[in-house]
């Protein structure tokens, strides 16, 4: 009744080409953004937002980088943990140089360093495709985690071959280091998700972002139009490999705090964060959230039902989660290559009819 | 038609065809050791719609994918606005002027009809990543500005109701119009068309000549086509090649070249007595 475009005209180009033409839409995103900064960091406990909310805002933004050059470039990449450590390991090294810059900056300097490296690990998608790309970006994958385990350099001699955060304020609130308040991470990642999404949103509606799907969908007659295959693949390879490597950055200095490289950016996590956008939906910013929402709550949803209310043993819960997910993946694959992201859309057109579909 | 003046013609129906805007100087191409083009040389001329015609095999698609870029040939040489053609890349020769569609439909089915009539204006959009990223003043204007271009040739083309369908669920008539307006979309100085009617029926054969016709007439482009249904060809075109196992065995008009002996006996086949 309410969910209609109806009655709600556009009159310029950029009305008509914006993000959410649906009012009910539109005010559905404000009250999103206002529950995120206003309401959340008042109400969450520390055990929401440390177990649930900042992994998620986090797995975001990397499922988003991702979802770039997956979904809407169409170049596989398994990479995704070897950048995620290129940024922390930037992060790191970015501010134990420079420990009076603030931690912002050494954020926004991890991706841009994990940018440029992703660029030269994509130099080999101008030949390769397909299966032959994702196995030249697996090589990244263990050769980036290799790299950090052996070069002292990188975790700056310490003898566990661990990297840890020192204390870093904004603000004058500590974000990172032992003594900080879960909700002052959260908002950082908060920040940093909904700048990076607004932002990948403009670039994939644009004309880079045509650039990517036309050579996703058809490369032959992306040519033939004018689009340079190589620079069209290499900023998608340079923009994805920023946003992962932002997420990397947060992951450690927010997050966890202390890394050891091989354990929290192995290939399980390229894999996971794959697993995010195939099941949120390639080719859709919402399904990234989507994805990323699905794979953070669903272990703590278990664990919830299956060990806290039903008192089944821990293990046993975490080969469950294991089997759904896989289970899941294969059914995603199968009755909607879409996502999540394509279920919502068919939701939303039938509202949009509902009561009254014929 | 060989002692055409060097600066045009005026066609039968009185519209002025102007100087050489791309010339083929003895084109030979060969896949390994199949020669699929052998020793061809021909002109279009600015305003004119020329027509490359013959059998199946004969080289047609193979000639357009030269003239395109995308095969380069071993021998000779191609001349565009009087100018020898150094070998290039696809997206070079697109930047040049140079627009096309293909005979099996190569639309981007992931994007909407707008945003693949948008792909096609993307050779003229310079904003940074940067600046796109922010959607803020140059970029978006940018966006606006060429969108309007778009939608004048969307109402050109009368497929204002789809303009936000995906690609993938329209009909294939529908496809083969929303490829045409791609590749209008990037304003092109030749445009080549490869077999714009193949499948359709009457109708749409119909209106697709209109719309072809009409392109020719507003907005002044060249086009090259490829086509199998002589009907068409006689009607929209002002010269004919005919090409046969890749050689090229007629050129001039319609009505010369249903004359030629030799284009008759390709298409009719010759008695052997």
């Amino acid at each position: 009744m309410f969910y209609r475009e109806a009655g709600d005209f556009k009159t310029s180009y950029p009305d008509d080409s914006q993000t959410f033409p649906i009012r009910f839409d539109r005010l559905g995103y404000y009250a999103v953004l206002l529950l995120g900064f206003v309401v959340l960091p008042f109400v969450l406990n520390d055990y929401w937002t440390n177990a649930v909310f900042i992994p998620f805002l986090i797995y975001a933004i990397a499922a988003l980088g991702l979802n770039i050059l997956v979904g809407y470039c169409g170049q596989l990449s398994l990479g995704t943990g070897g950048f995620m450590a290129v940024g922390a390991y930037a992060c790191y090294k970015l501010t134990t140089a420079f420990p009076d810059i603030n931690i912002v900056f050494h954020i926004l300097g991890a991706g841009i360093i994990t940018a440029g490296v992703g660029l030269l690990f994509g130099l080999p998608s101008l030949r390769i495709k397909g299966f032959y790309l994702a196995v030249a970006t697996l090589a990244a994958q263990f050769f980036l985690v290799w790299l950090f385990n052996r070069v002292p350099w990188f975790y700056n001699y310490s003898a566990s071959g661990q990297i840890s955060m020192p204390e870093r304020t904004v603000f004058g609130i500590a974000v990172t280091g032992a003594q900080v308040a879960p909700w002052a991470g959260y908002m950082v990642c908060l920040v940093f998700v909904v700048v990076l999404a607004w932002m990948a949103r403009n670039l994939t509606r644009g004309a880079t972002g045509r650039k990517w799907m036309a050579i996703r969908d058809m490369d032959i007659a992306a040519e033939i139009i004018g689009v340079n295959p190589l620079r069209a693949k290499l900023t998608a390879f340079a923009v994805s490999s920023f946003y992962v490597g932002i997420a990397g950055a947060l992951f450690f200095s927010v997050y966890l705090g202390a890394v050891e490289v091989g354990e929290a950016f192995g290939i399980e996590k390229s894999f996971a964060v794959l697993f995010m956008i195939i099941i949120g939906g390639l080719g859709s910013i919402f399904g990234s959230f989507a994805g990323a929402a699905f794979m953070v709550v669903l272990p703590v949803l278990i664990k919830l039902v299956l060990v806290d209310s039903w008192g089944w043993p821990t293990d046993l819960a975490a080969h469950i989660r294991l089997m759904i997910v896989g289970a899941l993946i294969i059914i995603f694959l199968i009755a909607e290559p879409h996502g999540m992201a394509q279920l919502w859309r068919v939701t939303k057109d039938k509202l949009r009819l509902w009561p009254f579909p014929h | 038609m060989n002692d055409m003046a060097q600066d045009g013609y005026t066609t039968a129906d009185g519209r002025k065809i102007g100087g050489v805007l791309m010339e083929m100087r003895n084109i030979t191409l060969r896949f390994g050791g199949v020669k699929a083009i052998t020793d061809i040389s021909f002109d279009i001329r600015e305003g004119e719609i020329r027509a490359i015609i013959g059998p199946n095999g004969a080289g047609k698609s193979s000639m357009l994918n030269v003239i395109s870029g995308f095969y380069v040939p071993q021998e000779g040489e191609v001349w565009f606005h009087g100018q020898r053609r150094a070998p290039m890349k696809p997206y070079e020769v697109a930047r040049q002027g140079i627009a096309r569609t293909f005979q099996n439909i190569a639309l981007f089915d992931g994007m909407s009809v707008l945003d693949n009539i948008m792909t096609g204006r993307l050779t003229m959009m310079k904003t940074g990543l940067f600046s796109q990223a922010l959607w803020w003043g140059r970029a978006q204007a940018e966006e606006t500005a060429h969108r309007e271009k778009v939608e004048r040739i969307i109402d050109f083309l009368e497929i204002q109701t789809i303009r936000k369908t995906p690609v993938g669920r329209l009909p294939y008539g529908l496809k083969k119009r929303v490829e045409l307006a791609r590749a209008l979309a990037a304003e092109p100085k030749l445009l080549l068309l490869d077999e714009p009617m193949a499948g359709m029926n009457v109708e749409e054969k119909e209106d697709m000549s209109r719309f072809i016709l009409d392109v020719n007439d507003e907005f002044g482009t060249t086009i090259a086509l490829i086509e199998h249904d002589m009907g068409v060809v006689m009607d929209l075109s002002d010269r004919v090649v005919v090409m046969d196992y890749g050689k090229k065995i007629g050129d001039g008009t319609p009505d010369q070249v249903r004359a030629n002996q030799a284009v008759i006996d390709a298409y009719l086949g010759v008695a052997h007595d």
